[in-house]
Protein backbone atom coordinates (compact mmCIF):
# COMPACT_ATOMS: atom_id res chain seq x y z
CA UNK A 1 0.00 0.00 0.00
CA UNK A 2 1.49 3.30 -1.00
CA UNK A 3 -0.03 6.24 0.78
CA UNK A 4 -1.10 9.18 -1.33
CA UNK A 5 0.09 12.03 0.79
CA UNK A 6 -0.26 15.70 0.89
CA UNK A 7 3.21 17.05 0.64
CA UNK A 8 3.73 19.46 3.51
CA UNK A 9 6.59 20.93 1.54
CA UNK A 10 3.98 22.51 -0.68
CA UNK A 11 3.15 24.77 2.26
CA UNK A 12 6.61 26.28 2.38
CA UNK A 13 8.81 27.85 -0.21
CA UNK A 14 11.35 25.11 -0.76
CA UNK A 15 11.96 21.40 -0.50
CA UNK A 16 15.34 20.40 0.95
CA UNK A 17 15.11 16.61 0.68
CA UNK A 18 12.99 14.92 -1.92
CA UNK A 19 12.56 11.16 -1.59
CA UNK A 20 11.34 9.38 -4.71
CA UNK A 21 10.17 5.78 -4.61
CA UNK A 22 12.76 4.77 -2.06
CA UNK A 23 13.10 1.10 -1.16
CA UNK A 24 15.57 -0.22 1.36
CA UNK A 25 16.75 -3.75 1.98
CA UNK A 26 18.62 -5.36 4.86
CA UNK A 27 19.75 -8.38 2.87
CA UNK A 28 16.46 -10.07 2.00
CA UNK A 29 14.38 -7.92 4.33
CA UNK A 30 12.43 -5.16 2.61
CA UNK A 31 12.63 -2.44 5.28
CA UNK A 32 11.37 0.64 3.42
CA UNK A 33 8.65 0.35 0.82
CA UNK A 34 8.12 2.93 -1.90
CA UNK A 35 8.70 6.01 0.22
CA UNK A 36 7.84 9.32 -1.43
CA UNK A 37 8.13 12.51 0.53
CA UNK A 38 9.36 16.08 0.46
CA UNK A 39 11.08 17.47 3.53
CA UNK A 40 10.87 21.25 3.74
CA UNK A 41 13.93 23.42 4.16
CA UNK A 42 14.53 25.26 7.42
CA UNK A 43 11.93 23.27 9.31
CA UNK A 44 11.92 20.40 11.77
CA UNK A 45 10.45 17.17 10.50
CA UNK A 46 9.81 14.33 12.97
CA UNK A 47 9.57 10.64 12.11
CA UNK A 48 7.41 8.65 14.51
CA UNK A 49 6.23 5.07 14.56
CA UNK A 50 6.63 1.84 16.50
CA UNK A 51 9.97 0.02 16.73
CA UNK A 52 10.94 -1.58 13.46
CA UNK A 53 8.74 0.70 11.34
CA UNK A 54 11.70 2.01 9.37
CA UNK A 55 11.97 5.54 10.71
CA UNK A 56 15.63 5.25 11.71
CA UNK A 57 16.38 3.37 8.49
CA UNK A 58 14.90 6.22 6.49
CA UNK A 59 16.90 8.78 8.45
CA UNK A 60 20.08 6.77 7.86
CA UNK A 61 19.59 6.87 4.11
CA UNK A 62 19.85 10.67 4.10
CA UNK A 63 23.60 10.60 4.68
CA UNK A 64 24.14 7.04 3.47
CA UNK A 65 25.52 5.99 6.81
CA UNK A 66 24.00 2.58 6.20
CA UNK A 67 26.73 2.04 3.60
CA UNK A 68 29.13 1.37 6.47
CA UNK A 69 27.40 -1.98 6.90
CA UNK A 70 27.36 -4.92 4.51
CA UNK A 71 24.25 -6.18 2.69
CA UNK A 72 22.31 -2.97 3.10
CA UNK A 73 20.96 -1.44 -0.05
CA UNK A 74 18.83 1.57 -0.98
CA UNK A 75 16.99 1.82 -4.30
CA UNK A 76 15.25 4.89 -5.60
CA UNK A 77 16.24 8.53 -5.39
CA UNK A 78 16.96 10.95 -2.59
CA UNK A 79 17.48 14.45 -3.87
CA UNK A 80 19.15 16.89 -1.51
CA UNK A 81 19.21 20.35 -3.06
CA UNK A 82 18.29 18.61 -6.30
CA UNK A 83 21.26 16.23 -6.27
CA UNK A 84 20.64 12.48 -6.07
CA UNK A 85 22.73 11.36 -3.12
CA UNK A 86 22.15 7.69 -3.91
CA UNK A 87 23.95 8.06 -7.25
CA UNK A 88 27.16 5.99 -7.35
CA UNK A 89 29.07 9.13 -8.27
CA UNK A 90 28.10 10.80 -4.98
CA UNK A 91 31.11 11.63 -2.80
CA UNK A 92 30.03 10.17 0.54
CA UNK A 93 32.45 12.26 2.61
CA UNK A 94 31.20 15.46 1.04
CA UNK A 95 27.63 14.25 1.63
CA UNK A 96 28.27 13.67 5.33
CA UNK A 97 29.70 17.16 5.68
CA UNK A 98 26.45 18.46 4.20
CA UNK A 99 24.24 16.17 6.25
CA UNK A 100 25.28 15.91 9.90
CA UNK A 101 24.04 13.23 12.25
CA UNK A 102 23.64 12.84 15.99
CA UNK A 103 22.86 9.47 17.54
CA UNK A 104 20.86 8.25 20.50
CA UNK A 105 23.92 7.76 22.69
CA UNK A 106 26.40 10.62 22.80
CA UNK A 107 29.51 9.67 20.87
CA UNK A 108 32.24 12.16 21.76
CA UNK A 109 35.66 11.32 20.36
CA UNK A 110 38.28 10.37 22.97
CA UNK A 111 39.97 13.72 22.65
CA UNK A 112 39.66 17.24 24.04
CA UNK A 113 36.43 19.22 23.82
CA UNK A 114 38.16 21.60 21.40
CA UNK A 115 39.41 18.81 19.16
CA UNK A 116 36.03 17.10 19.17
CA UNK A 117 34.78 20.12 17.25
CA UNK A 118 37.92 20.90 15.28
CA UNK A 119 38.52 17.35 14.07
CA UNK A 120 35.68 17.30 11.57
CA UNK A 121 36.35 20.84 10.41
CA UNK A 122 39.98 19.97 9.60
CA UNK A 123 38.79 17.21 7.27
CA UNK A 124 37.01 19.67 5.02
CA UNK A 125 38.65 23.04 5.56
CA UNK A 126 42.11 24.30 6.36
CA UNK A 127 41.61 27.17 8.74
CA UNK A 128 44.16 29.28 10.56
CA UNK A 129 44.49 28.61 14.30
CA UNK A 130 42.60 31.82 15.04
CA UNK A 131 39.78 31.07 12.61
CA UNK A 132 39.52 27.53 13.97
CA UNK A 133 39.16 28.89 17.51
CA UNK A 134 36.41 31.15 16.27
CA UNK A 135 34.69 28.26 14.53
CA UNK A 136 34.86 26.07 17.66
CA UNK A 137 33.45 28.87 19.78
CA UNK A 138 30.73 29.53 17.21
CA UNK A 139 29.68 25.87 17.14
CA UNK A 140 29.73 25.55 20.93
CA UNK A 141 27.70 28.74 21.28
CA UNK A 142 25.19 27.50 18.72
CA UNK A 143 24.87 24.27 20.67
CA UNK A 144 24.33 26.27 23.89
CA UNK A 145 27.38 24.65 25.47
CA UNK A 146 29.97 27.45 25.34
CA UNK A 147 29.34 28.93 28.76
CA UNK A 148 29.68 25.52 30.39
CA UNK A 149 32.92 24.49 28.70
CA UNK A 150 34.77 27.68 27.71
CA UNK A 151 37.21 27.33 30.63
CA UNK A 152 37.99 23.67 30.02
CA UNK A 153 38.29 23.28 26.27
CA UNK A 154 41.42 21.17 26.76
CA UNK A 155 39.62 18.59 28.89
CA UNK A 156 38.41 15.35 27.43
CA UNK A 157 34.99 15.37 25.82
CA UNK A 158 34.29 12.21 27.76
CA UNK A 159 34.46 14.17 31.04
CA UNK A 160 31.20 15.98 30.29
CA UNK A 161 27.77 14.88 31.49
CA UNK A 162 25.51 12.91 29.14
CA UNK A 163 23.48 15.98 28.20
CA UNK A 164 26.63 18.04 27.65
CA UNK A 165 28.17 15.26 25.56
CA UNK A 166 25.06 15.22 23.37
CA UNK A 167 25.25 18.97 22.87
CA UNK A 168 28.94 18.53 22.08
CA UNK A 169 27.96 16.06 19.36
CA UNK A 170 25.46 18.57 17.99
CA UNK A 171 28.17 21.26 18.07
CA UNK A 172 30.46 18.87 16.20
CA UNK A 173 27.71 18.23 13.68
CA UNK A 174 27.08 21.89 12.95
CA UNK A 175 30.75 22.95 13.02
CA UNK A 176 31.20 21.79 9.43
CA UNK A 177 28.16 23.91 8.52
CA UNK A 178 25.88 21.26 7.11
CA UNK A 179 22.54 22.14 5.56
CA UNK A 180 20.80 19.20 7.16
CA UNK A 181 20.99 17.84 10.69
CA UNK A 182 19.73 14.31 11.37
CA UNK A 183 18.89 13.50 14.97
CA UNK A 184 18.27 9.87 15.82
CA UNK A 185 16.53 9.88 19.22
CA UNK A 186 18.92 12.55 20.48
CA UNK A 187 17.33 12.87 23.91
CA UNK A 188 16.15 9.37 24.73
CA UNK A 189 19.12 8.68 27.02
CA UNK A 190 18.95 12.06 28.74
CA UNK A 191 17.29 13.39 31.88
CA UNK A 192 14.36 15.86 31.52
CA UNK A 193 16.51 18.97 31.95
CA UNK A 194 19.05 17.91 29.33
CA UNK A 195 16.14 16.87 27.10
CA UNK A 196 14.60 20.32 27.45
CA UNK A 197 17.95 21.90 26.52
CA UNK A 198 18.21 19.73 23.40
CA UNK A 199 14.65 20.59 22.41
CA UNK A 200 15.35 24.28 22.93
CA UNK A 201 18.44 23.89 20.78
CA UNK A 202 16.47 22.22 18.00
CA UNK A 203 14.08 25.16 18.08
CA UNK A 204 16.93 27.65 17.82
CA UNK A 205 18.78 25.80 15.06
CA UNK A 206 15.84 25.26 12.79
CA UNK A 207 15.99 28.62 11.09
CA UNK A 208 19.42 27.80 9.71
CA UNK A 209 19.22 24.05 9.26
CA UNK A 210 16.80 21.52 7.97
CA UNK A 211 16.36 19.17 10.90
CA UNK A 212 15.00 15.64 10.75
CA UNK A 213 14.43 13.97 14.09
CA UNK A 214 13.49 10.40 14.92
CA UNK A 215 11.82 10.04 18.27
CA UNK A 216 9.83 7.50 20.24
CA UNK A 217 8.54 10.29 22.41
CA UNK A 218 5.40 11.57 20.74
CA UNK A 219 5.09 14.60 22.96
CA UNK A 220 8.62 15.49 21.91
CA UNK A 221 7.64 15.21 18.26
CA UNK A 222 4.61 17.39 18.97
CA UNK A 223 6.75 19.96 20.78
CA UNK A 224 9.74 20.30 18.48
CA UNK A 225 8.59 19.56 14.96
CA UNK A 226 6.77 21.51 12.27
CA UNK A 227 5.93 18.40 10.27
CA UNK A 228 5.44 14.82 11.34
CA UNK A 229 5.64 11.60 9.38
CA UNK A 230 4.06 8.46 10.80
CA UNK A 231 5.64 5.23 9.58
CA UNK A 232 4.49 1.68 10.00
CA UNK A 233 5.95 -1.57 8.67
CA UNK A 234 8.28 0.24 6.31
CA UNK A 235 5.59 2.46 4.82
CA UNK A 236 4.95 6.14 5.15
CA UNK A 237 1.39 6.17 6.44
CA UNK A 238 0.80 9.86 6.93
CA UNK A 239 2.88 13.00 6.56
CA UNK A 240 1.54 16.37 7.54
CA UNK A 241 1.64 19.48 9.66
CA UNK A 242 2.46 18.39 13.23
CA UNK A 243 -0.46 20.20 14.87
CA UNK A 244 -2.87 18.49 12.51
CA UNK A 245 -1.31 15.06 12.96
CA UNK A 246 -1.66 15.28 16.74
CA UNK A 247 -5.11 16.85 16.88
CA UNK A 248 -6.82 15.60 13.76
CA UNK A 249 -4.87 12.90 11.92
CA UNK A 250 -6.28 11.83 8.58
CA UNK A 251 -5.70 8.11 8.92
CA UNK A 252 -7.09 5.76 11.50
CA UNK A 253 -3.69 4.01 11.75
CA UNK A 254 -2.04 7.29 12.79
CA UNK A 255 -4.83 8.04 15.24
CA UNK A 256 -4.51 4.60 16.85
CA UNK A 257 -0.76 5.01 17.27
CA UNK A 258 -0.71 8.50 18.72
CA UNK A 259 -3.60 7.82 21.09
CA UNK A 260 -2.04 4.63 22.41
CA UNK A 261 -4.53 2.30 20.77
CA UNK A 262 -1.87 0.56 18.79
CA UNK A 263 -1.29 -3.06 19.54
CA UNK B 1 -12.57 2.87 17.82
CA UNK B 2 -10.14 0.37 19.32
CA UNK B 3 -9.43 0.22 23.03
CA UNK B 4 -6.33 1.85 24.44
CA UNK B 5 -3.37 -0.30 25.40
CA UNK B 6 -4.00 1.11 28.85
CA UNK B 7 -7.27 -0.28 30.17
CA UNK B 8 -7.14 2.26 32.93
CA UNK B 9 -7.13 5.12 30.40
CA UNK B 10 -10.25 3.62 28.79
CA UNK B 11 -11.88 3.42 32.22
CA UNK B 12 -10.98 7.01 33.01
CA UNK B 13 -12.48 8.30 29.77
CA UNK B 14 -15.58 6.19 30.22
CA UNK B 15 -16.02 7.46 33.78
CA UNK B 16 -15.64 11.02 32.49
CA UNK B 17 -18.33 10.59 29.85
CA UNK B 18 -20.64 8.94 32.31
CA UNK B 19 -20.18 11.83 34.77
CA UNK B 20 -21.03 14.35 32.03
CA UNK B 21 -24.21 12.43 31.24
CA UNK B 22 -25.17 12.29 34.91
CA UNK B 23 -24.65 16.02 35.18
CA UNK B 24 -26.64 16.45 31.98
CA UNK B 25 -29.50 14.40 33.40
CA UNK B 26 -29.53 16.54 36.52
CA UNK B 27 -29.56 19.78 34.54
CA UNK B 28 -32.28 18.49 32.22
CA UNK B 29 -34.44 17.68 35.28
CA UNK B 30 -33.75 21.21 36.57
CA UNK B 31 -34.96 22.83 33.36
CA UNK B 32 -38.00 20.58 33.18
CA UNK B 33 -38.85 21.33 36.81
CA UNK B 34 -38.41 25.08 36.34
CA UNK B 35 -40.69 25.18 33.32
CA UNK B 36 -43.32 23.09 35.10
CA UNK B 37 -43.12 25.35 38.12
CA UNK B 38 -43.82 28.28 35.81
CA UNK B 39 -46.63 26.45 33.99
CA UNK B 40 -48.57 25.04 36.95
CA UNK B 41 -47.37 27.12 39.87
CA UNK B 42 -45.96 24.13 41.75
CA UNK B 43 -43.47 26.09 43.82
CA UNK B 44 -41.97 23.07 45.54
CA UNK B 45 -40.60 22.17 42.10
CA UNK B 46 -39.04 25.62 41.93
CA UNK B 47 -37.41 25.00 45.31
CA UNK B 48 -36.00 21.70 44.09
CA UNK B 49 -34.45 23.43 41.08
CA UNK B 50 -32.69 25.87 43.37
CA UNK B 51 -31.50 23.10 45.68
CA UNK B 52 -30.09 21.04 42.81
CA UNK B 53 -27.78 23.86 41.77
CA UNK B 54 -25.16 22.96 44.37
CA UNK B 55 -24.92 19.42 43.01
CA UNK B 56 -24.57 20.71 39.46
CA UNK B 57 -21.79 23.05 40.52
CA UNK B 58 -19.99 20.21 42.28
CA UNK B 59 -20.22 18.10 39.11
CA UNK B 60 -18.66 20.92 37.09
CA UNK B 61 -15.69 21.27 39.44
CA UNK B 62 -15.19 17.50 39.78
CA UNK B 63 -15.32 16.84 36.03
CA UNK B 64 -12.89 19.68 35.30
CA UNK B 65 -10.52 18.28 37.92
CA UNK B 66 -10.74 14.83 36.31
CA UNK B 67 -9.97 16.37 32.91
CA UNK B 68 -6.85 18.08 34.31
CA UNK B 69 -5.72 14.82 35.84
CA UNK B 70 -6.19 12.92 32.61
CA UNK B 71 -4.26 15.58 30.67
CA UNK B 72 -1.34 15.49 33.08
CA UNK B 73 -1.25 11.69 33.34
CA UNK B 74 -2.04 10.65 29.78
CA UNK B 75 -1.11 13.54 27.51
CA UNK B 76 -4.08 12.73 25.30
CA UNK B 77 -3.87 13.28 21.54
CA UNK B 78 -6.25 13.38 18.58
CA UNK B 79 -9.75 12.11 19.42
CA UNK B 80 -8.92 11.67 23.13
CA UNK B 81 -7.67 15.24 23.33
CA UNK B 82 -10.72 16.49 21.48
CA UNK B 83 -12.98 14.59 23.87
CA UNK B 84 -11.31 16.13 26.93
CA UNK B 85 -11.49 19.62 25.44
CA UNK B 86 -15.14 19.08 24.56
CA UNK B 87 -15.97 17.73 28.02
CA UNK B 88 -14.57 20.78 29.81
CA UNK B 89 -16.60 23.01 27.51
CA UNK B 90 -19.72 20.90 27.77
CA UNK B 91 -19.75 21.06 31.57
CA UNK B 92 -19.46 24.84 31.40
CA UNK B 93 -22.51 24.97 29.13
CA UNK B 94 -24.38 22.52 31.36
CA UNK B 95 -23.63 24.58 34.44
CA UNK B 96 -24.92 27.69 32.69
CA UNK B 97 -28.07 25.85 31.66
CA UNK B 98 -28.46 25.08 35.37
CA UNK B 99 -28.14 28.81 36.10
CA UNK B 100 -30.82 29.59 33.52
CA UNK B 101 -33.11 26.97 35.10
CA UNK B 102 -32.49 28.64 38.44
CA UNK B 103 -33.50 32.00 36.92
CA UNK B 104 -36.70 30.50 35.47
CA UNK B 105 -37.57 28.94 38.85
CA UNK B 106 -37.00 32.25 40.63
CA UNK B 107 -39.18 34.13 38.14
CA UNK B 108 -41.85 31.43 38.30
CA UNK B 109 -42.04 31.89 42.07
CA UNK B 110 -42.25 35.68 41.68
CA UNK B 111 -44.99 35.45 39.05
CA UNK B 112 -47.10 32.96 40.92
CA UNK B 113 -46.73 34.70 44.28
CA UNK B 114 -47.86 37.89 42.60
CA UNK B 115 -50.80 36.02 41.08
CA UNK B 116 -51.04 35.51 37.32
CA UNK B 117 -53.78 37.40 35.56
CA UNK B 118 -54.34 34.82 32.85
CA UNK B 119 -51.75 32.05 32.59
CA UNK B 120 -53.40 30.70 29.44
CA UNK B 121 -52.06 33.72 27.63
CA UNK B 122 -48.57 32.39 28.09
CA UNK B 123 -49.05 28.97 26.57
CA UNK B 124 -46.62 29.62 23.76
CA UNK B 125 -43.75 30.24 26.17
CA UNK B 126 -44.42 26.84 27.73
CA UNK B 127 -44.19 25.42 24.26
CA UNK B 128 -40.84 27.12 23.67
CA UNK B 129 -39.65 25.81 27.03
CA UNK B 130 -40.62 22.27 26.14
CA UNK B 131 -38.79 22.63 22.83
CA UNK B 132 -35.65 23.76 24.68
CA UNK B 133 -35.84 20.82 27.13
CA UNK B 134 -36.30 18.49 24.21
CA UNK B 135 -33.34 20.01 22.41
CA UNK B 136 -31.17 19.62 25.52
CA UNK B 137 -32.19 15.98 25.91
CA UNK B 138 -31.36 15.27 22.27
CA UNK B 139 -28.03 17.11 22.57
CA UNK B 140 -27.11 14.90 25.53
CA UNK B 141 -28.17 11.84 23.53
CA UNK B 142 -25.98 12.95 20.63
CA UNK B 143 -23.11 13.40 23.09
CA UNK B 144 -23.68 9.95 24.60
CA UNK B 145 -23.72 8.28 21.18
CA UNK B 146 -21.27 10.70 19.53
CA UNK B 147 -23.82 11.03 16.75
CA UNK B 148 -22.77 13.73 14.28
CA UNK B 149 -25.90 13.49 12.16
CA UNK B 150 -28.15 14.14 15.14
CA UNK B 151 -25.87 16.91 16.36
CA UNK B 152 -26.14 18.67 12.99
CA UNK B 153 -29.91 18.34 12.96
CA UNK B 154 -30.27 19.71 16.51
CA UNK B 155 -28.10 22.72 15.69
CA UNK B 156 -30.54 23.70 12.97
CA UNK B 157 -33.43 23.30 15.46
CA UNK B 158 -31.99 26.09 17.59
CA UNK B 159 -33.13 28.57 14.94
CA UNK B 160 -36.74 27.57 15.64
CA UNK B 161 -36.32 28.45 19.32
CA UNK B 162 -34.75 31.79 18.42
CA UNK B 163 -37.72 32.55 16.16
CA UNK B 164 -40.21 31.55 18.87
CA UNK B 165 -38.37 33.73 21.37
CA UNK B 166 -38.81 36.74 19.10
CA UNK B 167 -42.49 35.96 18.66
CA UNK B 168 -42.95 35.68 22.47
CA UNK B 169 -41.34 39.09 22.92
CA UNK B 170 -43.62 40.62 20.26
CA UNK B 171 -46.66 39.11 21.97
CA UNK B 172 -45.61 40.36 25.40
CA UNK B 173 -45.11 43.86 24.04
CA UNK B 174 -48.67 43.73 22.70
CA UNK B 175 -50.02 42.64 26.13
CA UNK B 176 -48.10 45.36 27.89
CA UNK B 177 -49.46 48.00 25.51
CA UNK B 178 -53.01 46.69 25.83
CA UNK B 179 -52.99 46.39 29.60
CA UNK B 180 -50.27 48.12 31.62
CA UNK B 181 -51.24 46.04 34.69
CA UNK B 182 -49.51 43.07 33.02
CA UNK B 183 -46.17 44.89 32.74
CA UNK B 184 -44.53 43.44 35.91
CA UNK B 185 -45.47 39.88 35.00
CA UNK B 186 -44.61 40.39 31.33
CA UNK B 187 -41.15 41.63 32.28
CA UNK B 188 -40.62 38.53 34.44
CA UNK B 189 -41.77 36.39 31.54
CA UNK B 190 -39.31 38.13 29.23
CA UNK B 191 -36.56 36.95 31.60
CA UNK B 192 -37.94 33.43 31.38
CA UNK B 193 -38.13 33.58 27.60
CA UNK B 194 -34.56 34.84 27.43
CA UNK B 195 -33.42 32.03 29.75
CA UNK B 196 -35.13 29.47 27.52
CA UNK B 197 -33.52 30.96 24.44
CA UNK B 198 -30.11 30.74 26.15
CA UNK B 199 -30.74 27.09 27.07
CA UNK B 200 -31.26 26.42 23.35
CA UNK B 201 -27.96 28.17 22.60
CA UNK B 202 -26.09 26.08 25.19
CA UNK B 203 -27.63 22.86 23.85
CA UNK B 204 -26.50 23.92 20.40
CA UNK B 205 -22.96 24.45 21.73
CA UNK B 206 -22.95 20.90 23.10
CA UNK B 207 -23.87 19.62 19.64
CA UNK B 208 -21.01 21.63 18.16
CA UNK B 209 -18.62 19.92 20.59
CA UNK B 210 -19.96 16.52 19.47
CA UNK B 211 -19.01 17.41 15.89
CA UNK B 212 -15.59 18.54 17.12
CA UNK B 213 -14.99 15.28 18.99
CA UNK B 214 -15.94 13.06 16.07
CA UNK B 215 -14.82 15.06 13.06
CA UNK B 216 -12.17 17.37 14.50
CA UNK B 217 -13.98 20.25 12.82
CA UNK B 218 -14.63 23.33 14.90
CA UNK B 219 -17.96 24.67 13.63
CA UNK B 220 -18.37 27.35 16.28
CA UNK B 221 -19.03 30.83 14.94
CA UNK B 222 -19.18 29.53 11.40
CA UNK B 223 -21.96 29.46 8.91
CA UNK B 224 -21.22 25.86 8.08
CA UNK B 225 -23.51 24.26 5.58
CA UNK B 226 -23.92 20.96 7.31
CA UNK B 227 -24.13 18.73 4.27
CA UNK B 228 -20.42 19.60 3.86
CA UNK B 229 -19.63 17.88 7.16
CA UNK B 230 -19.50 14.30 6.05
CA UNK B 231 -20.34 11.55 8.53
CA UNK B 232 -17.44 9.68 10.08
CA UNK B 233 -16.14 6.73 8.08
CA UNK B 234 -14.12 5.30 10.94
Amino acid sequence: MSAVLESPAALTSKTKIKVKDLNFYYGGFHALKHINMEIPEGKVTAFIGPSGCGKSTLLRTFNRIYALYPRQEAKGEILIDGENILAPSQDVNRLRAKVGMVFQKPTPFPMSIFDNIAYGVRLYESLSARTMEERVEWALRKAALWDEVKDKLGQSGMSLSGGQQQRLCIARGIAVKPGVLLLDEPASALDPISTARIEELVHELKNEYTIVIVTHNMQQAARVSDFTAYMYLGELMEFGVTDEIFIKPKRKETEDYITGRFG
Amino acid sequence: MNDHLSKQFDNELEALRSQVLQMGGLVEAQVRGAIQAFSNGNLSLADQVVETETRVNTFEVDIDTDCSQIIVKRQPAATDLRLIMAVTKTVTDLERIGDEAHKIARMARQIHERGVADSGRFANIRHTGDAAVNMLRQALDAFARLDVQDAMRIITEDRAIDIEFKSVIRQLITYMMEDPRTISTALDIIWIAKAIERIGDHAKNICEYVIYIVKGTDVRHTKVQFPEVQPAKV
